[in-house]
């Protein structure tokens, strides 16, 4: 050993140990798998089952069909057999899984037959094995069946081999979730015998197409397939163990397998070729589908095409990547070479040879640029694939009215031709027809402008070459021009109509970058998921042109609808949007899932979870079939999602700040109360203890002094209770402003006279000019602002030094300014002294640090600031602004 | 005359017993009550002079005992409550209570509360003698209809001269803004609180000698004015 790479790597370790936690939490899936049907698969299921509830297995029967075989019947009872739900379809009534049933039952273990069943529609989900999906995810473990021939990836080598299409698919990814495998195996011999007595029952299919089903050679054949398919997950499971365990080296090679998909009717096949492959490799595989220029201008069924086999290889297990290009070639190499791809999987070439020779083949190009990776050609191969879920699309009329602007500009040609034909040759009239066929084909594209071509020969044999109005030719030269003008023509039209559709490719591009540019940005800027969601929902309510809902989880987790949202929605809906929510994906019109709603609903996601769902209703239910408009809006949910994240983070941040702060404060607070409360109850117990205790002793003058001291000690702490109080008050909210008009005059002298004794040595200059107007303000309030400020004043100057209280008044508010002669505050502390518990260097006396921050508190509550200046004179003002608020009292009535 | 009878209903036991100390040592006789009922029947069998009444109690609402002693009395009612309770204040004011001390007060403050209520009780029965009123530099004859700020006669607007008047008939007692705005203007102006503000200004501009530092005129802040009596 010794060698790095043969160690179990760490993320591989830690990746696995998740996916075990997840499938605890889980249901397990037990899967009896079969070639073909009549091996026994339901029989052995329920066997299992039986055997389970011996055991104590809380065991359900949520959907078995045994087709009336008596043996099967015999097993089902005593088993408790979960009702079916019957579901009206067209007058008949079906009986299908009650999904619903099953989850509010809550069993330990259901049995679910026919895994690749299709629900009738009106169902929740389309598929049987989506249901199953939601068993599991509810934690609920699941046994059911599933023959080969319904595998997505061996779906058309069933179809080869047995000449019977199988419409009725899962994808091999549901079978890989599988915990448990197991095979139920009878030969082929003993099946055909079982067929013959009418044992085996085919649903959905022809009695013909049964007999040739049932055929020696086709069993042998979903034998091997079968067996094959069972040998491959066992090989996977032992490679695991292997891995877990360390034992030898067990990926050959970091294999990445890339298949390039093509608008091609074999696409779909090269996928499944690619799965197998893939498989068998033990890779991770990739599906990439260039986007050039020219396939924007493809027809839609074969956009749908693409956007199916996209889908299928996606169920398959793979990543599914557009990748936006002028040549195909370049754009796979390029994306191969970025993601380590080893192995590129493309079809054989279907173009003719001639143009193979021309133009040169996509495998060519490939071949070429490849290097080091390896190109896998498969044979190509019409398939009628099943349609995955149907894309309905509308024919779009053909728009005649550009093959009249064609005729048009070729009867306009011929017009000047025939104007200027006495001066000019046969030859230049050609010349004149062409500037006609580029006008149109700049112009209306490909079609018109190859319509015209033919026109323009045709105008110019008719009327300008001999003999003259008729279509005859005299002279075989005529034919060679014609043959070079028709060519010509079609080459222009072919480059024209290139030149437009890489011209629409790039608009529609950037159409899609800027809107999706202009959402971002916007929602970068944008703060609160109210704003954002405002903007989220305008926005894609403008691109799609359809109302938008969003569905948000409330406190408990439910969803509700967004207040902004552009429709409302019932509780039907918000099932889906909850569905939607729960197991991120997107439901509703246009999916497999819930198709019969409304609105299409996309999950919400971000890096944390799902955030929400969005709906889009649009006016025209199929306006979203287009795959680029369903992935930009799966690209816009995917913004809108991360800018919800977003702010929920900055809110939990911010909240986070806030108890640091608050916590902080508390700590600041306590320490600073206890010093500030300690202190004074210090000096009044000392003081009023030495009284008590040697009274008689003291003279009157230290008596009288001690008493002074507990007076003002008491004072101080009365200070402090009734700051921390305000403080208290402030903070809370609890603070109402009871605001009237005030003379400032009648506050500044309530402050000054409350002080009294504090201020009894100290020259006050209060300038108030006459005819400064009435404040609005709490009088109470602002009087402690004063108060505060003129305490500061007094504590941290000189006991002679003088204060200064100024008042001045614009038309929006009077700034009031309280103004000392002591040594100002430290330079750059201008704005600190608001905070709460900063202290000055006091020069005499100590507070809590509150009352400027209570100060700012009231300012603010008044809508007016305050902010500390040092002035040039010496000393420090601080100066607040009450505004004017408000419509003035009614003048007070003059008396004589 | 004898010691006048105070009737303090207080239930803190510490406060209680400083206002004992400071109230018998001044010659006065006091009862005390722990509770509001308990002060309801004091003042209703010790016939006091001065309430003096905490509107935190235990039991009952401050107020509502205020209410119920008015009902039969009109004792002079002194209220002791915090700073920051305005709102309160002026509510136990309109209830009925004479004026308020706000805690935590000294023995002196309270000492003049009481003497102002003392000598309200005494002035309603011999009106005459308080025709004139002197305090510090001021002087107002009311027989004349004469102001004298340190002997200088003082012109004054009929208004000014009656907020004046208004305020010397309650001398050294709280007057809420209500008060003022009923008995000067009227009970249909008790809405335009700040004609009280700036008649005021006017009042103090023309008696004060520094009207932002008052020595007469003083504010209650949210609660009314008290003209200085001593």
């Amino acid at each position: 050993m010794g060698v790095a790479g043969e160690r179990p790597d760490p993320d591989a370790l830690l990746a696995r140990v998740k996916d075990e936690e997840a499938r605890k939490r889980r249901g397990a899936l037990k899967v009896f798998f079969g070639a073909a049907a009549g091996v026994g698969k339901t029989y052995a299921m329920l066997d299992a089952a039986r055997e389970q509830r011996a055991d104590g297995v809380d065991v359900v029967v949520g959907y078995v069909e045994t087709h009336g075989r008596a043996e099967t019947d015999a097993l089902l009872a005593g088993l408790e057999i979960l009702p079916a739900r019957l579901a009206e379809y067209h007058g008949a009534t079906l009986r299908e899984f009650d999904l619903d049933g099953a989850l509010a039952r809550r069993p330990a273990l259901i049995l679910v037959d026919e895994l690749a069943h299709t629900n009738a529609p009106g169902s929740r989900h389309a598929k049987r094995w989506q249901d199953v999906l939601e068993l599991l995810d509810a934690g609920i473990n699941v046994y059911t069946t599933v023959n080969v021939q319904h595998l997505e990836s061996l779906n058309d080598v069933v179809a080869k081999i047995t000449g019977v299409v199988v419409r009725e698919t899962v994808p091999d990814s549901v079978l890989e979730q599988a915990d448990e495998f197991e095979l139920i195996d009878l030969p082929p011999d003993e099946l055909l015998e079982r067929f013959k007595d009418g044992k085996v029952y085919m649903p959905d299919q022809a009695q013909e197409a049964i007999r040739n089903f049932f055929r020696k050679g086709n069993l042998i054949a979903l034998r091997e397939l079968a067996l094959r398919r069972t040998a491959e997950r066992v090989d996977a499971q032992m490679r695991v163990y292997m891995h877990e365990h360390a034992i030898g080296k067990v990926w050959p090679t970091a294999e990445r397998l890339l298949v390039c998909i093509s608008p091609g009717p074999d696409s779909a096949r090269l996928v499944r070729a690619a799965k197998r492959m893939a498989d068998r490799l033990g890779a991770p595989w990739v599906a990439a589908y260039v986007e050039t220029p020219a396939q924007l201008r493809l027809p839609a069924n074969v956009r749908d095409r693409v956007t199916q086999t996209l889908r299928l290889a996606e169920q398959l297990g793979a990543e599914v990547v557009t990748l936006p290009g002028q040549k195909m070639s370049e754009a796979i190499l390029a994306f191969a070479r970025d993601r380590n791809v080893t192995k590129i999987v493309v079809g054989k070439p279907r173009r003719p040879l001639w143009k193979r020779i021309v133009i040169g083949s996509i495998v060519d190009a490939l071949v070429k640029g490849s290097g080091d990776i390896n190109i896998e050609v498969i044979s190509g191969g019409r398939e009628d694939a099943a349609p995955i879920a149907p894309v309905l699309r509308r024919a779009i009329p053909t728009d005649w009215a550009p093959y009249g602007w064609a005729t048009t500009v070729v009867a306009l040609a011929s017009g000047v031709a025939w104007l200027t034909l006495p001066f000019f040759e046969l030859a230049d009239l050609v010349m004149v027809y062409l500037l006609g066929i580029v006008v149109v084909a700049t112009r209306y594209g490909r079609g018109p402008s190859l319509v015209a071509s033919v026109l323009s020969v045709g105008a110019l044999d008719f009327l300008f070459v001999p003999p003259v109005f008729t279509f005859a030719v005299s002279d075989v030269r005529y034919v060679f021009t014609f043959l070079v003008m028709l060519l010509v023509g079609i080459v222009t039209s072919n480059l024209a109509a290139r030149i437009r559709m890489q011209a629409e490719a790039a608009r529609q591009r950037e159409q899609r970058t800027a809107a999706l540019y202009a959402l971002s940005r916007e929602l970068a800027s944008t703060r609160g998921v109210d704003e954002l969601l405002k903007i989220a929902v305008r926005h894609i309510g403008e691109v799609f042109r359809s109302p938008v809902v969003v569905l948000l989880p409330g406190d408990a987790g439910v969803l509700t609808a967004w207040s902004g949202s552009q429709f409302a929605v019932d509780a039907n809906e918000l099932g889906v949007g909850r569905w939607v929510y729960e197991h991120r994906q997107a439901a509703g019109l246009g999916t497999a899932t819930l198709p019969g709603a409304s609105a299409l609903y996309l999950p919400l996601v971000a890096p944390r979870g799902p955030v929400g769902a969005l709906g889009i209703r649009p006016a025209d239910r199929h306006a979203l079939d287009a795959p680029e408009q369903l992935h930009q809006l799966e690209t816009f949910a995917n913004q809108t999602a991360l800018a919800i994240e977003r702010a929920y983070l900055a809110d939990e941040a911010q909240q986070a700040q806030v108890r640091i702060e608050t916590e902080r404060l508390r700590n600041s607070l306590l320490s600073s109360v206890s010093h500030d409360l300690r202190t004074p109850l210090a000096t009044i117990t000392g003081a009023a203890s030495t009284i008590l205790e040697s009274g008689e002793r003291l003279d009157a003058r230290t008596r009288h002094e001690l008493l002074e001291s507990i007076r003002e000690e008491a004072d101080r702490l009365n200070r402090l209770v009734q700051n921390l109080l305000e403080m208290t008050r402030l903070e809370s909210g609890a603070l109402q402003l009871s605001k009237e008009w005030h003379p400032l005059e009648e506050v500044i002298g309530a402050a000054l006279s409350r002080l009294g004794k504090r201020l009894a040595d100290r020259r006050v200059d209060t300038r108030v000019p006459p005819d400064l107007p009435l404040v609005p303000i709490d009088d109470v309030l602002v009087e402690q602002v004063l108060v505060n400020l003129l305490d500061n004043a007094i504590k941290y100057t000189p006991s002679a030094s003088p204060i200064r209280i100024m008042a001045t008044a614009t038309d929006e508010a009077v700034t009031v300014e309280v103004a000392d002669r002591g040594p100002g505050l430290p330079r750059g502390e201008e704005d600190k002294v608001f905070e709460k518990f900063y202290r000055g260097q006091p020069t005499g006396g100590r507070g809590a640090g509150l009352g400027l921050a209570i100060c700012q508190g009231i300012v603010k509550a008044h809508g007016g600031h305050i902010w500390a200046q040092n002035l040039p004179e010496g000393g420090v003002a601080f100066l607040f602004t009450l505004p004017l608020a408000g419509k003035p009292p009614a003048s007070v009535p003059a008396d004589a | 005359m004898p010691d006048p009878v105070v009737v303090l209903i207080e239930d803190e036991p510490q406060i209680r017993r400083f206002l004992r100390a400071t109230l018998t040592g001044q010659g006065y006789r006091l009862f005390e009550a722990a509770t509001g009922a308990d002060g309801v029947v004091e003042v209703g069998s010790r016939q006091p002079d001065v309430v003096i009444i905490d509107l935190g109690l235990p039991d009952t609402d401050g107020l509502d005992v205020i209410r119920h002693i008015r009902e039969w009395t009109d004792v002079p009612i002194i209220v002791l409550s915090a700073r920051g309770q305005e709102r309160d204040k002026v509510t136990a004011l309109d209830a009925g209570a004479d004026d308020y001390v706000s805690k935590p007060f000294g023995a002196g403050e309270l000492l003049a509360r009481i003497r102002v209520a003392l000598r309200h009780t005494a002035g309603a029965s011999h009106e005459g003698d308080d025709a004139v009123f002197k305090v510090g530099g001021l002087r107002v004859d009311q027989l004349h209809r004469q102001v004298l700020v340190n002997e200088q006669e003082v012109h004054l607007t009929p208004i000014e001269y009656k907020l004046l008047t208004t305020l010397v008939h309650h001398a050294g007692k709280v007057v809420t803004h209500q008060q003022l705005l009923r008995e000067v203007w009227g009970p249909s102006h008790t809405e335009q609180a700040h004609y009280a503000r700036v008649y005021m200004a006017h009042l103090r501009h023309k008696l004060e000698a520094e009207p932002a530092r008052p020595r007469y005129l003083l504010t209650e802040p949210g609660v009314g004015y008290r003209l200085a009596a001593e």
